[in-house]
Parts: C-alpha cells; structure tokens; sequence
C-alpha cells in the first residue's frame, strides 16, 4: 500500500472547480438573492425600534402557545439587550430565518415526493443520511469557495445541513397517514392532487411541523459555524470568543443563541400541538362557543324541530 | 335500467411478483399454495352478479380474500384478470380518469374503522363527496344536514368525528356514502369495529334505509350471522375462491359443501329461519261455509281437537273446537257461526323463528301463519320448530309424525274384547284425542 492512495478529495475538489467555472452565473444569482433577503431582514430587525420588535416576538409567541411565554420572550429580548447583543442577535435570527425558510421550502416538496415514490425514497435516504453524518464545517469548505466570505455561504451550509429531517419527518407523516382514509379519498373519487391536499397534508401536519421545528433548531446550532465564514451575528462573536480565549464573550454570545434557541423551539413546537391557551385557542373557542349559542337559541326558538 | 347493477366475471387478483403468471397456472388448474413462488393468490376465479336493489353479502374469514375482492369492484386494487362491469363499464379497463368518474357518480363505500376526516367537521365530512362533485358550499352543506337526519344524527354537523362515538361515527360513514348518491353501495366489513348491541342496531337500522332508498348494496363480513341478518344473498368465500352463493335459507339449509355447512353450524338459526321457511300446510281447514259436520269430519280425519276456519280468499277467521261441533251437529244447527272463536296466536310469515316461541306455547293448535293480507298460509306444530332448529338440511322440510295414535274406536273395540281388564288399565291405555294433539 506503500505510496497507493485514493485522491478522492483531489477528484471533489477538481469537480467543484468545474462547477465553479461552468455555473458561476447561478452562482452570483444565488448569492446576490440570499444576501439580499439576509441583509433585508436583519436590516429590518435591527432598524424596527426594538420595543416594537419585541412586542412583536411577544405577541408570535402568544398567538402560538401561551401569555406565559410571552412574558418569557419580553424577559429574554431585554435580557439580550441589556448585554447589548440586540444587532449581531437580529443578525442571528435573520439569517436562521432565511436558512431555515429556505430549506423547509426544499425539504416539504421532497419529502411529499419521496412519500410518493419508493425509487425517490431509495435514492434520497442515502443521501440524507450522507448529509447528516457528514462534519457540518466540511460543507463551509465548497460554500465559501462558491460564494465567498459572509453571510450567503453559511446560509447555504445552514440549509444543507438543516434540510434532513424537514424531508424525513414529513415524508414518515405523509406514509403514516390511516390508509383507510387514504382510500376513502380514492374510494370517492378525488384526484391524487385532491388527496393530497384534503387528506394526507392535513393528516400529517402534526409530523410535519415537528419536521420543521426540528429544522428550525439545526439552523440555529449552525449559527457558530456560519460566524466562521464570516457571517455576522452571534456566532462571530462566539468565534471570537474562543480564538482570543476571551470567556466573558463567548458565554454571553453563547447565551443569546440560547435565548433565541428556547424561543424559536417553543413558538414552533407550537405549530405541531395547537396549545388550547394560546391566543388562537382561546378565540377558536369563543367562535365556536358563539355558534352554539347561536344554534342553541334557533332551536329553542323553533321547538316543533327539537323532536325531529 | 337493468336488472343487474354489477357483474364480476372470473376475477382474479394476485399480489407479488409475477401476477400474470400466476394467473395462467391458476387457470391451468394449479393451486392456490402450488403457485406461492409466483405471487400470493387472494382471489381466484370468483364470478357473480349483484341485482339492483339488493344487498349482496360476501362472507369469509379473514384471509379469504373477501377485502380484495370489494377493492376490485370499485378499482382501488387493480385487477389482474378478468372484468367487473358496473353500467356498461369495465373496471379493469377503465383509464384514471374515468375509475375517478366511475367512484364520484357510481360507486360509493363505507369502511371498517369509518375512515373519516378527522379535521373536518362531521357535516364536512358528509360533503366530502360532494365537494369532489364541484356542488357550491351552502349547497353541499344543506345537503348534508338532510342525509345525518336520514341516519339519525341531525344537530351533530358542527362536532368533529372524535367527539361522536364508535357508532355514531360509523353513521357518518353510511351518510357521507348516501351523499354521493350512488347506486351501488360497497360496505367493508362496516360494523366490525362496533360493540355488538351497537352492530344489531346498526344492523336494524342499515335493513330500514335500505326499505326506504333501494341501494345496491355489497356488503362484506366475517360474521354468519350478520350476513344470514342482511343479505338477500350470500356468496362464502373460502380461501380466495367463491364456494357457493345463495340465499340465507339456501346456505343454511343446502350447503354446497362441508365447509360451508361446518361454517353454518354456529349460525343462530332461530334469528335466520323465517315462519315462511318451516311452516307446513294447514290441514284441517273448514272454510267458514261449511256446517259442523263437515268440520267434525275434517278433525276427526286429521286427528285434531280444533280446526282453522278460513273465509274466502283463505283468510283467516278463526277456529273451532270438536267439542263445540259435537254440540252444535247434536243440536242440528248447520252453521259454524255461533261457536266460531277467535284465534288467541297467528304470525306473519316473515317472522323469525325467535319470535315464534311464545306464540307457539300459547297457541292450542299448531300456530297459525298469515301472509301479509291475513291469508292463512300454513301452520307450525311445535315439533316442526323445534327440529327447525337442530343442524342439518333435513331439518325444515315437511316432517311426518312417527306414531299417529290409533283411531278410538279401534282401541275401545279391543278394550271391550278384553273383559278381564281392569277399568284403571283401561283409563291409562286410552289417549284422548287433546292430549295427543297437544303433544304435537
């Protein structure tokens, strides 16, 4: 074996360098949109005086779950800003947002895809798999060589990396679905497009947004990787803080990421299990509970139906 | 219109790895487990028609392929050979987008654990066929609420599925099918899943509707008993193949073979058997017309303490006993008028065995059975009803008693002849003629 290797990584990165030569046009495009929706929205974040901002995340969290973890975000967004971490925070969340919205963008179609077709689902769990094992910091290596230092190319590693369960979740929720029900949909004449929007989405919502939220949290821990290809935000500072050993820094960048972490997770937890305090909640039953009186007092009012 | 709603010629479905092949072996002759490395053989060569109107019953125990068979009638399994025709149409033929045209305005079907939308509100659910029919909103849901008053669940619309119980539920199911307005009706084992005071329920409900709206319906089942309760025929599946179709009465009392008859002897065939199918004909009978003596001659023919008496057209009027005759011919009045009783128990001859106990009990002579205009139209002595009830095809034919007793007169001439008996031997020896009919 004296002297014999394999150059695989030779080949990859000489096939990488093709990719970068043929496709630098799609290259630029992608670059030029990411960064712009990134930028737009940590702009928008950072710009919005940030007791609108908060009473904002507040009233998500509200709507979603409960006036508890309302209070809760108050408490964390003013903690965050009172280590004064509001603008590389806002620029955390931007670009977890944009990572992980493009990524569910990806992720809902091919797990929909691969639920449909067992030769897609043979091809893409390997790949997944691959995806998710493989080093996250190796992804950085190609992006940055494709689009340079900054914020595009660790949203582009977020999104490789966050992508995985998005499509396994959502493809295990799509096949869980009761077949018998799938059937009645066939049974009374639906098309597959039908079925798939009257039945099997709604029916698998639940395991599809446990997907999501799933996705939502990889994003997030790729935060400190994305800082060290030299995306701005929080995980910079973390980056900082461990390659000039300055501990007050990096707890306190590494505590943001908490912070936003906890909110994000609960916010879309929320998604899967409609909680009955959330604000949503709490209207859906007044409506209904409006409707019953309603109904209640047409037959009351009518009472020769009663009997009917 | 015809008469036939759906046919299914020589169907076969073979799941695995080469169907087709395994359909020529089969065809050849081979069986079911010969041709396993083929593919797994649900059903084999199964061919039958469902009449309109009529509720069809395929009965079979798990594994008997009875599930695959319903699947093919309305194409969510494909047919590996062979055709089932539904209005002109081949199934097996059919491209998607008729199949789909086929389920919406044809072909409708309940399933075993209802298969509900568990988003939608029971009124959606409803709908749901409707919706797939393009009808507009207010429309489809109008609809709706008229077909859960026909099962009996109006008011319910707003609630989700979860919040109805298991029967409930299951009238869901039978509604959203009624809404797709169908004539054929395919129902998978659709009372399975329920507790079994639930099933009869649904059962006796599912009989009424089907008196009211006149579906085709298929109906699958493992159980006999539903299937003796509901079907006008019944087809018995046994490992992939139709063994024998017939009405209730047909399987239950001319089994084709070992199998079927082994299957039917845990049948209740007192809830199975209707008056019609065990009565024997009445005899005596006086038409109300003729005197006193001609009544006391039909009794004393037939060994009888009383007889029937029918008006014209053979209705039943009401009966006479010999004693009142004997006092009536002693007196030389010629009508039967003045003693005519009425009768205290007479049945419909569609009632099932179960109810025809009682009757039978309180009634002195072999009970009367009428048809649907009062006509009298035979007569069940007890012995007929309970020999109706043992297992066996011989059990509801016409029974001959084994020992008539002797005429009186034969037995008082030897009594006489045979001075030196003592009276008390004599007392014993003697039937009377009630007894002896009572014993009947």
């Amino acid at each position: 074996m004296d002297g014999f290797r394999i150059p695989l990584g030779d080949w990859v990165e000489t096939g990488l360098n093709w990719l970068l030569d043929n496709l630098e046009g799609l290259f630029t495009f992608v670059s030029t949109v990411i960064g712009a929706l990134v930028d737009g929205l940590s702009t928008a974040l950072i710009e919005t005086p940030f007791p609108a901002t908060i009473a904002i995340f507040a009233l998500i969290a509200w709507l979603l779950r409960s006036w508890k973890l309302a209070v809760g975000t108050i408490l964390s967004f003013v903690f965050i800003l009172a280590l004064d971490l509001w603008t590389p925070a806002m620029q955390t969340l931007a670009l977890v947002i944009v990572a992980a919205a493009i990524a569910v963008l990806i992720a809902v179609p091919l797990g929909i895809w691969s639920a449909r077709n067992d030769r897609v689902r043979a091809t893409l769990k390997p790949v997944l798999d691959f995806m998710q094992t493989m080093p996250a910091f190796v992804y950085l290596i190609p992006a940055i060589m494709f689009f340079g230092i900054g914020v595009v190319p660790g949203v582009v590693a977020t999104v490789i990396f966050a992508l995985p369960p998005g499509v396994r979740l959502t493809e295990l929720g799509i096949r869980g679905v009761d077949s018998e029900t799938v059937e009645a949909g066939h049974a009374f004449g639906a098309t597959p497009g039908q079925i798939l929007r009257g039945v099997q989405l709604p029916l698998a919502l639940p395991t599809i947004m446990a997907g999501i939220n799933q996705l939502i949290m990889l994003a997030l821990s790729m935060a400190v990787i994305a800082g060290m290809a030299g995306a701005d935000g929080l995980g910079k500072l973390v980056v900082q803080g461990i390659s000039s050993m300055d501990i007050a820094l990096g707890v306190e960048a590494g505590l943001g990421i908490v912070l936003i972490a906890v909110f994000l997770d609960r916010c879309t937890a929320a998604l899967a299990e409609p909680s009955p305090s959330s604000l949503f909640g709490i209207l859906e039953r007044r409506r209904q509970d409006r409707r019953r009186q309603e109904a209640a007092e047409a037959t009351a009012s009518a009472p020769g139906l009663v009997t009917a | 219109m015809s008469e036939i709603a759906l046919e299914a010629h020589h169907l076969y479905k073979v799941f695995g790895r080469s169907p087709q092949h395994a359909v020529k072996r089969l065809k050849a002759g081979e069986t079911r487990t010969d041709v396993l490395d083929a593919g797994t053989a649900a059903v084999i060569d199964a061919s039958f028609t469902v009449n309109r109107g009529e509720i069809f019953v395929i009965m079979g125990l798990s594994g008997s392929g009875k599930s695959t068979i319903i699947r093919m009638l309305n194409g969510l399994h494909d047919i590996t050979d062979g055709e089932v025709i539904i209005g002109g149409d081949d199934i097996a033929k059919a491209p998607p987008a008729a199949l789909r045209e086929i389920r919406r305005e044809r072909v409708s079907m309940v399933f075993q654990h209802f298969a509900l939308l568990p988003h939608r509100t029971v009124a959606a659910n409803v709908a749901y066929p409707l919706e797939l029919k393009g009808v507009g909103k207010t429309e489809r849901l109008r609809k709706a609420e008229e077909i859960l008053s026909l099962v009996g669940l109006e008011g319910w619309g707003d609630k989700l599925p979860s919040e109805l119980s298991g029967g409930m539920q299951q009238r869901v199911g039978i509604a959203r099918a009624l809404a797709a307005d169908t004539d054929i009706l395919l129902m998978d084992e659709a009372f399975s899943a329920l507790d079994p005071l639930i099933r009869r329920e649904m059962q006796e409900q599912l009989v009424e509707l089907q008196a009211k709206l006149q579906k085709t319906i298929v109906f699958i089942t493992h159980d006999l008993n539903e299937a003796m309760f509901l079907g006008d025929r019944i087809a018995v599946m046994r490992d992939g193949r139709i063994v024998q179709i017939g009405t209730p009465e047909d399987i239950l009392t001319d089994p084709a073979n070992d199998y079927v008859e082994q299957f039917v002897q845990d049948v209740d065939r007192a809830r199975v058997l209707t008056a019609a199918n065990v009565m024997e004909r009445p005899r005596p009978v006086v038409p109300d017309t003729a005197g006193p003596r001609t009544a006391l001659r039909q009794m004393r023919d037939s060994y009888m303490s009383a007889t029937y008496v029918v008006g014209r057209d053979r209705q039943l009027v009401g009966m006479v006993t010999d004693r009142d005759a004997v006092k009536l011919v002693r007196k030389g009045e010629s009508s039967l008028a003045s003693i005519l009783k009425p009768v205290p128990q007479s049945v419909d001859e569609n009632e099932v065995l179960m109810n025809l106990f009682i009757p039978s009990v309180e009634s002195p002579l072999p009970l009367a059975v009428t048809d649907a205009e009062g006509r009298l139209t035979g007569v069940i002595p007890r012995v007929t009803l309970l020999a109706a009830l043992g297992p066996g095809p011989g059990a509801t034919g016409e029974l001959t008693l084994p020992l008539n007793p002797m005429p009186q007169a034969v037995i008082d001439e030897v009594l006489a002849e045979a001075q030196d008996a003592v009276d008390a031997a004599s007392a014993v020896a003697t039937p009377s003629a009630d007894s002896a009919e009572e014993g009947r």
